[in-house]
């Protein structure tokens, strides 16, 4: 079988992989797990240029932008106005449109203050950005935001940086039966089988930054979120077996020797 | 004359270009983007503004995040 290519705001990308770029033990093994993940699209942030020391090399020096569509985002951000600015300075260091939004409610959750999300939201469409919000599980929200011009959404299986796994299952099966728009599941993933499980919910894609950059080989672990997107993605499109309290016998029950 | 560079005070001989200020500070312009007193600047007009007494400069780029 095979899959349609991910597309976003008329963006093509074979990989349904998104990837970060913080946190990783070096710039050369982020590079490493960049190419062994197969991701088309990597997150990065926006912040001041630090004066005093200007010996540290750019992060875009080891992102192949030829391979790699770049999304910045507006992590850190706790108010409308203060991703607004962030967005736009991004777009301006950068060479697209695109942002994944974020607005934070609360330093302990980082979960998202939705209703700033989709102020922000708004005015960035408006502005001409693509935006990619990180969103909390919540269907309503979800579909304000497609309303207010997101060109996906992106709920969380779990807190940022939490590596919990999906702990939303049935909020982000209810998002995808909804949602018009791309559903990226953002945030939670932990190890690869959470991917798998992201997928076989029907997510379009998942987004993660440490759950590779902080696995104790990163490079590993960016190939089998590789092939753990792949896997769900299959096992989804395949169409799993209905759940069933008791056995079913695999082998013929006729023709048992010595019966 | 001072000037407020990425929220720090910064002391510099006199009036200069936006150019001039990024390959002072060894900052190539094609990898960041700067505001000026909260107005982004966009990348030709670098040359041609100049940075003046008591600016709030913005130099930002991208850094590892996800």
């Amino acid at each position: 079988m095979t899959d349609t290519p991910l597309v976003v705001a008329g963006r093509r990308f074979t990989s349904r992989l998104i990837v970060g770029t913080g946190k990783y033990p070096s710039h050369a093994v982020m590079a490493q797990a960049h190419a062994a993940s197969g991701a088309e699209m990597v997150t990065v942030a926006v912040r001041r240029v630090n004066i005093a020391d200007r010996s540290r090399e750019s992060l875009l020096d080891y992102i192949d932008t030829n391979r790699m569509f770049i999304l910045p985002n507006t992590a850190a951000c706790y108010s409308a106005e203060e991703a607004i600015r962030t967005a736009h300075l991004a777009r301006e260091a950068g060479l697209s449109n695109w942002v994944k939004l974020e607005v934070i409610g609360d330093e302990r959750t980082l979960f998202p203050d939705t209703e700033a999300l989709l102020d922000a939201t708004r005015v960035l469409v408006r502005d001409g950005f693509v935006v990619l919000p990180y969103t909390n599980d919540d269907l309503i929200v979800c579909r304000k935001l497609e309303d207010a011009g997101a060109a996906a959404v992106m709920p969380l299986g779990a807190p940022i940086g939490s590596g919990l796994g999906i702990q939303n299952a049935n909020n982000l099966r209810i998002i995808r039966e909804f949602a018009r728009v791309p559903v990226i599941v953002d945030a939670g993933v932990g190890t690869a089988s959470d991917a798998v499980v992201a997928m076989e919910l029907g997510a379009d894609g998942v987004l993660m930054n440490t759950a590779i950059a902080g696995a104790q080989e990163p490079v590993a672990m960016a190939e089998a979120m590789k092939h753990a997107v792949v896997a769900g993605r299959l096992a989804y499109l395949a169409g799993r077996i209905p759940k069933k309290m008791y056995a079913t016998a695999s082998s013929p029950l006729e023709g048992v020797v010595g019966r | 004359m001072l000037i407020t560079l990425n929220g720090e005070p910064y002391e510099l001989d006199g009036p200069l270009s936006v150019a001039d200020l990024l390959t002072r500070l060894s900052i190539d312009p094609r990898r960041v983007a700067v505001e000026r007193n909260f107005t982004i600047l966009r990348r030709p007009l670098f040359a041609v503004t100049l940075v003046n007494e008591g600016d709030r400069i913005e130099i930002v780029n991208f850094v590892g995040g996800g």
